[in-house]
């Protein structure tokens, strides 16, 4: 039991890891990778709302938009099917969860909070989140898998933002070409750390 | 106000989403292995970043500051449930091929980027435009990329054998790497890197500035 939550745990981290292997919050994470304690901000941010949605997007899942998911309410409710809404769930989840964490650590952690500041809204729109809870759905996990698949997921995507930010600020001083500088480098960096990672492939716990 | 003309081709070249704007990297590149994925894909893109753009400009005016966000989420939402349900009903395998791709152009930057910078401001046609315009940008380097990887990484285009492959009896031995993840990076690379040399204003200014060698009779 515990070894497959391990194992699930590792996977998620180094083998299939969202940034490197499924090209996932692309974005965020080009456009925030200059500075490493920036990166490692959001990277905490992610790791956080991933371990959040993930899990609860899994309970909606299965108690509410699964076919046949309602039957805890009223054995009427057997053939309903709503599985079509769940994008809208999801999003509509991750969108709440965001808000919540905002108003949370504004109140509660203010340090954390302004460090996160800019980077919380960012989040509702990073791919990596919404996938975290598409791939919980495709795969079939359970509540317990989700926690840590999510959980997994999240410390994969920040540690490849960290490794990015920390190859770009030693980036800075290298002489590029003018055509590739800037954009064009750091695709080239994010394929080659993509290929690193690909040496995970055999793990298997 | 800028003509109808040129938001509608800025976005192609000149300011182009992915390689200009860093917009929309993100559920993208999966796809581009194959090129039917890329063309369902980019199809896709094209239907919901035209049709969200129109409807939250529609809406724009009434819409509070505050709860936007959550308001075109729910109109980008809708829009990509109406193509995920369509795909699964007229082409199950490519449904399944794109897995949770679809459902990931929710949070396509673009989309969402478009809505918030152009529609938000903007009145329903020329919004509609701009993010026909720019989905075509973006449709056209998947396009590019999944050009390059499917013949290279297993000798078919569309599904039909272009170079026949060792396996086959043929002389044209795969290239495993182009069906890996990596490539797709490296030929974005290579492609930002064409474009920039032939627009140069696009290239960006160096953060840092290395000084010059000292001359070499100042060393001696």
């Amino acid at each position: 039991m515990l070894e497959q939550y391990l194992g699930l745990f590792v996977r998620a981290i180094f083998i299939e890891n969202m940034a490197l292997t499924f090209f996932l919050g692309m974005c965020t994470f080009i456009a925030i990778s200059k500075k490493i304690s920036t990166a490692i901000g959001l990277g905490v941010a992610v790791v956080v709302v991933l371990g959040i949605t993930v899990p609860a997007n899994n309970l909606i899942y299965t108690y509410f938009l699964k076919e046949g998911a309602m039957t805890w309410i009223s054995a009427d409710f057997a053939s309903v099917d709503l599985s079509f809404l769940t994008f809208l769930a999801y999003i509509g989840v991750i969108a709440a969860m965001v808000q919540i964490l905002e108003m949370f650590l504004d109140r509660f952690v203010p340090a954390l909070y302004n460090a996160l500041g800019v980077f919380l809204p960012l989040i509702t729109v990073n791919c990596a989140i919404l996938a975290g809870s598409l791939f919980m759905e495709e795969r079939d996990y359970n509540f317990g898998e989700s926690v840590v698949f999510g959980l997994g997921a999240g410390v994969g995507w920040a540690l490849a933002i960290t490794a990015l930010a920390g190859v770009r600020e030693k980036l800075k001083y290298s002489d590029v070409p003018e055509g590739l500088r800037g954009l064009g480098v750091t695709f080239i960096c994010v394929g080659l750390l993509s290929l690193c990672f690909m040496s995970f492939g055999g793990i298997d716990i | 106000m800028a003509s109808a003309k040129e938001v509608l081709v800025d976005p192609i070249f000149n300011n182009n989403p992915i390689a200009l704007q860093v917009l929309g990297i993100c559920s993208a590149l999966a796809v581009t292995v194959q090129m039917s994925t890329t063309l369902v894909m980019c199809l896709a893109v094209i239907f919901v970043t035209t049709m969200s753009s129109f409807l939250v400009s529609i809406v724009r005016n009434f819409i509070p500051t505050n709860i936007r966000i959550i308001v075109q989420m729910t109109i980008i939402a809708s829009l990509v449930i109406l193509v995920d349900q369509v795909l699964q009903a007229v082409a199950y395998d490519i449904s399944k091929s794109l897995s949770v791709f679809v459902g990931l152009i929710i949070t396509n930057c673009i989309v969402m980027g478009r809505a918030e910078a152009f529609a938000m401001q903007n009145p329903p046609l020329l919004s509609a435009i701009d993010g026909f315009g720019n989905a075509v940008g973006y449709s056209l380097i998947l396009i590019l990329v999944a050009f390059i990887r499917e013949p290279l990484g297993s000798g078919t285009l569309l599904g039909y054998e272009i170079m026949p492959l060792v396996a086959n009896g043929g002389w044209y031995q795969p290239n495993g790497m182009m069906l890996l993840a990596p490539s797709a990076f490296f030929i974005i690379a290579g492609l930002i890197w064409a474009l920039r040399s032939w627009k140069t204003e696009q290239v960006e200014a160096p953060e840092y500035q290395i000084a010059p060698n000292a001359q070499y009779r100042e060393a001696l």
